[in-house]
């Protein structure tokens, strides 16, 4: 890694991910020769939106190298409800914490934050931007799964408001991978996102319905539909319906088809699904510690 | 410049003389310019000049201004074609073209209500500049070139 920060995952080279999944690799063969690694160092955990995995597997990952968290709390009960800028906020945690994760709910913020601090600052989800540290898990489990080279992945859902989606998709364009995106048409991929995508030269295709590339799939990767993002709710429940998926679905479905999700997820995978060998989001979820040990790891150890 | 706009736009003795300015943008050069004529300069404008190049085009002349470079290369953004021209003592002295900055800062607004820079946080909108357009250096939205003009962070 030759980051100072992680953002977005367009700043992430292909071999700046190899060197994370490489590390999580070695994490996860022998997690005892990493136990006391980062003893002493302390990790600032800044979410000002509810978080429920992405907050307790960063707090596992640092504890598990031998270091410690401090939370700020929920954002009801900190200075941020006094009107405290997140610049101001962020200047002053950095001097309790070697390093910062922050979650927050404006596209940039993570971006901004970084400007103010000289601790390595990782972002954990900006608004309906990005989330790159799920992306490197996402990848993880890809590699593992089907190998990043020679791939082909369908990204479903909701792909305009998706910041995994955003972030996998950036990523992606490092590797021999073709892309499809699945998604009514009001939730296609964002501009910027097909302009990055147009630039790298990657294959990408759009669709508005699974069943004509789901038997060329290596990958689905499922996202959730949210109810808030129609005006009527009618409207969401027509479209939302289309873009579940059961073991009916999967009849045309390769018999090595990986299907992930960033979790949480509401009806948009059915339980049927979860107990065949396709299902691979639990391991996706848990693949969470080694990857952000990983990234800690390669973040607080560089040369600064 | 042709003799057709120099009949309708009085000649200045100093100054700068924005030509080959895409029709209807003059008020948003004078606005990023922040020229609005509470310092006293003379300001001449002409909206929809016919030219030969651009069919129609604005004319923008500041008396008593030299207009740096770096002043007038944000102007690239809306007005492509523009060339500047330094007058002294009524001749033209100077002319260059607008050349495309790298970045702008303070200029631009950015369109997504929810980008940081919208936020009240100690810093301005950023932009990179693309070829067709910028993209936000916060939030990644882009802005195309047809989009700037609406989202002018002036006045």
């Amino acid at each position: 890694m030759r980051q100072d920060h992680l953002i977005s995952a367009t700043d992430l080279s292909r071999e700046d991910i190899e060197a994370v999944l490489d590390r999580a690799a070695e994490i996860d063969a022998n997690p005892a020769a990493f136990r006391q690694q980062h003893a002493g160092k302390v990790l600032g955990l800044c979410f000002f939106e509810p978080s429920t995995r992405t907050r307790m597997s960063f707090d596992t990952a640092m504890k598990r190298l031998g270091g410690q968290t401090v939370d700020m709390g929920p954002v009801e009960s900190s200075s941020v409800k006094k009107g405290e800028t997140l610049a101001d906020t962020v200047r002053v945690v950095e001097g309790y914490a070697d390093s910062l994760v922050l979650r927050h709910p404006s596209e940039g913020a993570a971006k901004m934050a970084s400007e103010f601090v000289d601790v390595p600052l990782i972002n954990a989800g900006d608004g309906a931007g990005q989330h790159p540290s799920q992306t490197l898990l996402d990848l993880y489990t890809i590699r593992e799964n089907a190998g990043l080279d020679d791939l082909t992945i369908g990204i479903m859902g909701d792909l305009k408001y998706g910041r995994t989606v955003h972030s996998l998709a950036e990523a992606l364009t490092n590797f021999d991978a073709r892309q499809h995106f699945i998604s009514p048409e009001s939730l296609r991929l964002p501009r910027n996102v097909r302009y990055d995508l147009h630039a790298s030269g990657s294959q990408v295709k759009e669709h508005t319905e699974l069943d004509e590339i789901l038997p060329s799939l290596d990958v689905l990767y499922v996202t959730r539909i949210q109810r808030e993002r129609f005006p009527d709710e009618n409207e969401y429940l027509k479209v939302a319906g289309e873009y579940q998926i059961d073991a009916e679905t999967l009849e045309s479905a390769s018999d090595d088809l990986t299907i992930m999700h960033p979790l949480p997820r509401v009806d948009e995978i059915s339980s049927d699904i979860d107990d065949t060998d396709h299902a691979t989001y639990f391991e996706q979820a848990h693949n969470g510690i080694p990857v952000r040990m990983a990234l800690l790891d390669l973040l607080l150890t560089q040369d600064r | 410049m042709t003799d057709d706009h120099e009949l309708r736009v009085s000649k200045i003795q100093n100054g700068t003389v924005i030509d080959h300015v895409a029709g209807g943008q003059a008020l948003n050069v004078l606005a990023i310019l922040g020229i609005d004529g509470t310092r006293g300069e003379t300001v001449s404008v002409g909206m929809n000049v016919p030219s030969d190049r651009l069919g129609r085009k604005d004319i923008v002349k500041v008396e008593g201004r030299e207009l740096s470079q770096s002043e007038v290369d944000v102007l690239s953004l809306i007005a492509p074609a523009a060339s500047i021209n330094i007058v002294r003592d009524y001749e033209v002295v100077e002319k260059n073209r607008v050349v495309r900055p790298d970045v702008v800062s303070g200029i631009i607004s950015c369109p997504n209500r929810n980008c940081i820079s919208n936020a009240d946080e100690p810093i301005h909108a950023r932009f990179t500049v693309l070829s067709d357009g910028v993209r936000c250096d916060y939030c990644d939205t882009i802005v195309r070139e047809d989009e700037v003009a609406a989202n002018l962070n002036v006045n």
